[in-house]
C-alpha cells in the first residue's frame, strides 16, 4: 500500500528553494511517437502493418519482417513483471534527488519486454498494467502499475513525479466568474487543492455563484483582470509564489467574421483577452512557476490553458475569436518550450462549444462547464498534455486529421 | 562446409599499458601507448605493423582510421570493433583470418579508453540508440541497474545466492593481489563482499567493476614470424562469436555461446575437461557464472553447485581470471574485453609472473558485450594453446 502524502508545512521563508532537474530527456525521433500517445493518454506502441509484430523499443522498419509500414496503435497493456531491482545509485542528478528508486523489466502480452519505472505497490512476478507516461523532461516513459488500483497510489513518486495531481496543491483560476471558471474553482476544491485563488475581474459586477465559493476559507478573491497589466502584476507579486497550477479561464468570445465587421474593437478585445492576456500572466507569474518547479509535495506544476478546438481551424461565424484562439494556441506553444527546462507542463484543454450565454445561439451538443472542469482536473491527475473535451471538440480533431481540406471548407458552409 | 582452422597463424606480445582510475589524456594517448610497448617489445618497425585493429569506446570523434593518421601508420588492413567486452576475441579472429589470408602479416590489436571524472556518465548516456530512447531515462542506473535485473532474474531462476557471487569476486581478488597492474590492492573477504553497500539491489558495491583508464594489446602474425622474432606465441585452436542471440528470451538467461558450443569444442578437438583455464567477461558475478554454464563447464542453472564446488584461485580448482578480472583490476572501457585475452597469452607463454599457472597448456577466452537495451548483445570465445602443447 501506497504511504498517502501529507499536506506540507508551512516553506520556511529563508530555505533556499531546491532547483528543478530533469530526468534525461534526449530521445531518438521515431521515440517521440510515445511522446504523442502519452500527452493525450493513450498506451500505444508501433504495431507493424504488414505482420503484426508489436515493436518496442521504437524502431524504423520491423524487427520481425523489416517492413517500413509501423505504426502508433493501442496494445495490450498488460505484462508480467520478470524482474525488479531498486536503485540506490544513479549517475542522473534528477534520480540522484529521488533514491531509492524502483525499475524492472516487464514482458508484456502483446509481445515485447520492456523496461519500466515500477510502482512501489507493485510486486515481482505478478501482473501489471503499463501506462505511458509524460514525466518532467516531458518525454514518455513507461509505468508498471499494479493491476488493480491500489489505496492512495498516485501518491506513489512514479505517478506524482509525472502527474500535476491538485492534492496539496494551491491554484489560480485567472477568470473565478465565467462559467468554465466557477465550475473550475469548484471542481480543483473537490480534487484536494489547499487553496484556489479566485481572479474576479469585474470587482463591481456581483455574482452570486463566485460569492457562494467565495465562502470556503480555502478561495481566496483576488482582483485580476488579464487585459491589465496593473492588476496582473500586482497580484503575482502578492501571490505569485504560491501558485502551483495555473488555470486561465480568461475567455472573450463574440461573433463576426473579418468582411463584414467594420470595427476593430471586438479583434482587439479578443486578441487582448485571450492571446496577450495569455502573455501578461506568463511574464508575471511564469518566472516564479518555472524556479518553484521542484520545491516538494506543493511545487509548481501545470500551467493550464482553456481553448476552443476552433483554435485548430477556423469557424468563420465567429473567424475573429477563432483567430484569438489560434493566436493563443501558437502563444501556448512557446510557452511550453518555455518551460521545459523547469518541468512545469503546459495543458490545453480544447473544447466545442460551451453551454454558456455567449453561444446561446449554437445548437447542441454544447459542453457543460462542469464536463470542461472535470476534464482539467483529470488532465492534471493523469499528466496529460492535450485534452479534447465533448463530442465537437473530438469531431473536429478526427475531421482535421482526416483531411483539413475538407474540414476548412465544411466549417465555412 | 567445416570452418577453416586457424594454422599458420599466432597471437603474441601481450601488453598492457597500467590502468589507472582517472586519466587527463585522451584514447589516443593510450592507444597510442598500447602501440609503443607493442613495437619496443617485439622489435617489429613500425612500417611493418601492416594491418590495425582497434577498439575503444572514447576515441571519438575518431574511428580507427582518424587513429592511423594519429599514429603515424599505414596499414593495408584495418579493422574498428565496437563490441565492448567481446572485443579481444573477436579482434583476434578477424586479424588472425586477415593474417592467413596474406591480407596483413603483422596486426596490432589495441584496445584503451581514458577516464575522465565525468565520462562514464557521458558514455552511458548515449551508449546506443535503445539505451538512450527505452532504458537511461528509467533511472538511469547505466549497467549496475541492467545487471541488477538480470541477476535478480538469474537468482530465482538458478537458486545462486549472494555468497556464490561473492565467491567469485574474492577468489578474483585473491588472484588480483598476485598482478602488480591491479587496481584494487587490498584483500577482499565474504564478511565485506556480503556488508558492502548495495547499489541497485542485489548488485552490492563489490559486485561492480570500477571504470578506468587503460589499453591492453596483442600481435597476431605467421608462426614462423614470430620464431623469427624470437617471441614466444600462442595457437588458436577455435573461435566463435554471436549476435543479439535468443531475441525470444524474455530476459536474458542465456548467451550466444550455447547457439556455437558443440562448433566451438569440436574445431578444438578439446572439451571443457582439457580448459586449464577461463578467462571470462566479468563486468559483474552473474556473467561470469552464466559463462561458465553456457560454454559447457556445468549444465544450465547448475553454476551455482559448480561454484561451491571450486576456488578459482591461481593455486586453486578451476583458475578464472588469474589476474583478477575487471573486478579487480578494474573496467577500462573498451581493454576490459583484451584483459582476459593478454592474460590468457601471458599464462600461454609463461609470462604471467606471480599470476603464472602450473599447469596452463590450454586455455579459453570468453568475450561479452553491450548491453544494447536490455541484455548483451555480443558474446564470443577462443580455445588457445601453448605453441608447444
Amino acid at each position: 500500500m501506497t504511504q498517502p502524502l501529507a499536506k506540507p508545512p508551512r516553506k520556511n521563508p529563508v530555505a533556499r528553494t531546491r532547483q528543478p532537474t530533469l530526468p534525461p530527456g534526449a530521445r531518438s525521433r521515431r521515440a517521440l511517437g510515445l511522446a504523442a500517445a502519452a500527452a493525450a493518454g493513450r498506451f500505444e506502441l508501433q504495431v507493424c502493418g504488414d505482420c503484426g509484430a508489436v515493436q518496442y523499443p521504437p524502431r524504423e522498419v520491423c524487427h520481425q519482417c523489416l517492413s517500413e509500414n509501423l505504426a502508433w496503435k493501442p496494445v495490450d497493456p498488460m505484462g508480467r513483471l520478470l524482474a525488479v531491482t531498486t536503485l540506490h545509485h544513479s549517475n542522473d542528478l534528477y534520480f540522484r534527488e529521488r533514491l531509492p528508486w524502483r525499475v524492472g523489466t516487464v514482458r508484456m502480452r502483446a509481445g515485447p519486454s520492456v523496461v519500466a519505472h515500477v510502482h512501489g505497490d507493485c510486486q515481482e512476478g505478478q501482473d501489471v498494467r503499463l501506462a505511458l507516461k509524460l514525466d518532467r523532461s516531458g518525454q514518455a516513459v513507461l509505468i508498471a502499475l499494479p493491476e488493480k488500483a491500489t489505496p492512495h497510489m498516485e501518491d506513489d513518486k512514479t505517478l506524482r513525479e509525472t502527474s500535476c495531481d491538485p492534492k496539496f496543491r494551491r491554484a489560480l483560476v485567472t477568470d473565478g466568474k465565467t462559467a468554465v471558471g466557477l465550475a473550475v474553482i469548484q471542481a480543483l476544491l473537490d480534487a484536494g487543492a489547499t487553496a484556489v485563488f479566485a481572479g474576479d475581474p469585474e470587482t463591481w459586477k456581483r455574482n452570486a455563484a463566485f460569492d457562494a465559493l467565495c465562502q470556503d476559507p480555502r478561495v481566496q478573491p483576488q482582483a485580476l483582470n488579464v487585459t491589465d497589466t496593473d492588476s496582473v502584476e500586482r497580484v503575482s507579486r502578492s501571490i505569485g509564489g504560491k501558485v502551483d497550477i495555473l488555470v486561465n479561464t480568461a475567455d472573450y468570445e463574440r461573433e463576426g467574421g473579418i468582411l463584414h465587421n467594420r470595427d476593430l474593437i471586438k479583434a482587439r478585445d479578443a486578441l487582448d483577452v485571450n492571446c496577450v492576456g495569455l502573455m501578461r500572466l506568463a511574464r508575471h507569474f511564469g518566472p516564479a512557476m518555472a524556479g518553484r518547479a521542484a520545491d516538494g509535495v506543493n511545487s509548481a506544476a501545470a500551467w493550464v490553458n482553456t481553448l476552443s478546438v476552433y483554435a485548430h481551424a477556423n469557424l468563420p461565424a465567429r473567424g475573429i475569436w477563432s483567430a484569438s484562439q489560434a493566436a493563443a494556441l501558437s502563444m501556448s506553444q512557446c510557452l511550453r518550450s518555455e518551460f521545459r527546462p523547469s518541468g512545469v507542463r503546459v495543458v490545453n484543454v480544447f473544447s466545442g462549444p460551451i453551454d454558456h450565454e455567449w453561444e446561446q445561439l449554437t445548437p447542441p451538443p454544447r459542453v457543460a462547464p462542469a464536463a470542461i472542469a472535470n476534464a482539467i482536473v483529470r488532465a492534471l491527475k493523469d499528466g496529460t498534455e492535450d485534452v479534447y473535451v465533448g463530442d465537437v471538440a473530438q469531431e473536429v480533431l478526427a475531421r482535421l486529421r482526416d483531411n483539413p481540406k475538407a474540414l476548412e471548407r465544411e466549417l465555412g458552409s | 562446409m567445416t570452418r577453416a582452422g586457424y594454422e599458420g597463424v599466432v597471437a603474441a606480445v601481450p601488453v598492457t599499458v597500467p590502468y589507472v582510475r582517472y586519466s587527463i589524456h585522451s584514447a589516443h594517448w593510450w592507444l597510442g601507448r598500447a602501440l609503443g610497448e607493442l613495437l619496443r617489445r617485439s622489435g617489429v618497425a613500425k612500417h611493418e605493423v601492416d594491418g590495425l585493429c582497434v577498439s575503444s569506446f572514447t576515441l571519438a570523434p575518431d574511428t580507427a582510421v582518424g587513429l592511423t593518421q594519429h599514429l603515424g601508420m599505414s596499414p593495408r588492413w584495418l579493422d574498428h570493433i565496437p563490441m565492448g567486452g567481446a572485443s579481444g576475441v573477436i579482434g583476434l579472429r578477424r586479424a588472425a583470418r586477415a593474417v592467413q589470408a596474406g591480407d596483413a602479416s603483422i596486426v596490432a590489436c589495441v584496445a584503451g579508453d581514458t577516464n575522465h571524472v565525468d565520462s562514464f556518465r557521458h558514455t552511458i548516456s548515449q551508449f546506443s540508440r535503445f539505451a538512450q530512447d527505452a532504458v537511461y531515462p528509467y533511472g538511469a542506473g547505466g549497467p549496475n541497474a541492467s545487471f541488477a535485473l538480470l541477476t535478480r532474474h538469474y537468482m530465482r531462476e538458478s537458486g545462486a545466492t549472494r555468497e556464490d557471487f561473492g565467491k567469485l569476486c574474492v577468489a578474483q581478488r585473491d588472484n588480483a593481489l598476485r598482478n602488480p597492474n591491479a587496481l584494487m590492492k587490498k584483500p577482499l573477504t565474504l564478511q565485506q563482499y556480503l556488508e558492502s553497500r548495495v547499489i541497485a539491489d542485489p548488485i552490492h558495491l563489490f559486485d561492480c567493476v570500477m571504470p578506468c583508464a587503460g589499453a591492453d594489446a596483442f600481435l597476431v602474425m605467421r608462426p614462423e614470424k614470430a620464431r623469427e622474432l624470437d617471441l614466444p606465441s600462442v595457437r588458436i585452436l577455435s573461435t566463435i562469436e554471436r549476435h543479439n542471440a535468443w531475441p525470444e528470451d524474455p530476459i536474458q538467461i542465456r548467451g550466444g555461446w550455447t547457439m556455437d558450443r558443440d562448433e566451438f569444442y569440436a574445431q578444438a578437438g578439446v572439451g571443457p575437461r582439457d580448459v586449464d583455464f577461463m578467462q571470462a567477461y566479468d563486468d559483474y558475478p552473474v556473467i561470469n557464472m552464466m559463462q561458465m554454464e553456457d560454454l559447457g563447464f556445468c549444465d544450465k542453472g547448475a553454476a551455482p553447485a559448480f561454484v561451491r564446488e571450486h576456488s578459482f584461485t591461481v593455486d586453486g580448482s578451476f583458475p578464472f581470471n588469474t589476474n583478477g578480472g575487471q573486478l579487480s583490476v578494474g573496467q577500462a572501457g573498451a581493454a576490459g574485453g583484451y584483459l582476459g585475452m593478454v592474460e590468457a597469452l601471458r599464462q600461454l607463454t609463461g609470462a604471467a609472473g606471480k599470476c603464472q599457472l602450473e599447469r596452463a597448456d590450454i586455455g579459453l577466452v570468453s568475450g561479452f558485450g553491450m548491453i544494447n537495451y536490455d541484455r548483451g548483445l555480443c558474446t564470443a570465445a577462443a580455445l588457445l594453446a601453448r605453441s608447444d602443447a
